[in-house]
């Protein structure tokens, strides 16, 4: 069988959980050959290098997005025998607490679910076209000029 | 030979603007452009960043690529979601 698949960008709040329930409900319906879940979501903090964060903006090159994704999720299916993969990613004016990514994997077993979210997860903070702007309690902003190691 | 350059984030701000179509007659473009010429030529910079990541018709690529007319070049800082 065919390994699924969906990418979405969205501009506004979303709730990660609802989302992955939504779709696994969808897209999954009578398929019962999956054991593992694994999933992976970001979340934007009120801090950032010892820094107040108010709010953050992020920007994309929509096409290259959509593109990188769908690379991203080729190697990992090519990897781990994956039924199914959802990526959600927020975009735009975003304020602490709110969602900024999902990763949701679906395997038969725990070892390639875990696996091949986390080598999403590290290969979409490495390549996908995002870039965060913050705008700091003080007034200030200032790009966000690399990611950290994730620790 | 006509490239559409873009510039994100960082890069935007710095250049002042998002986007450029830069047009080359012919002759000047006859043997072959590299990603590298194209960004000292839209730019007016002396060379290629360190840190510069480059992609050609959505796709990451280094600096010695050649370019072919319509292609969309894209210039930008190390990239930061997730």
């Amino acid at each position: 069988m065919d390994s699924l698949r969906k990418i979405i960008i969205v501009d506004s709040p979303f709730d990660p959980l609802q989302l992955q329930s939504e779709y696994q409900t969808e897209s999954m319906r009578g398929q019962t050959n999956y054991g593992a879940t694994a999933n992976f979501v970001g979340t934007m903090r009120d801090f950032n290098e010892g820094d107040d964060v108010q709010s953050m903006t992020l920007e994309h090159y929509p096409a290259m997005t959509e593109k990188q994704l769908n690379l991203i999720v080729d190697e990992a299916t090519e990897k781990w025998p994956l039924q199914n993969t959802l990526i959600v990613h927020r975009v735009g004016e975003i304020f602490p607490a709110e969602s900024i990514v999902l990763v949701a994997v679906w395997s038969a077993h725990r070892g390639a679910a875990f696996d091949a979210c986390r080598f999403i997860m590290e290969d979409l903070k490495h390549k996908a076209p995002f870039w965060k702007k913050e705008a700091l309690t003080t007034g200030a902003d200032r790009w966000v000029e690399e990611n950290t190691k994730g620790y | 030979m006509s490239i559409k350059v873009l510039y994100f984030a960082s890069l935007r701000e710095e250049i002042g603007r998002g986007a450029d179509v830069i047009d080359f007659p012919p002759e000047e473009t006859s043997s072959s452009l590299s990603v590298e010429q194209l960004w000292i030529n839209s730019t007016g910079q002396q060379s290629f960043p360190d840190n510069l990541l480059v992609a050609v018709n959505q796709e990451y690529t280094n600096p010695q690529a050649l370019l072919a007319d319509g292609d969309e070049v894209a210039f930008f800082p190390p990239v930061t979601g997730g």
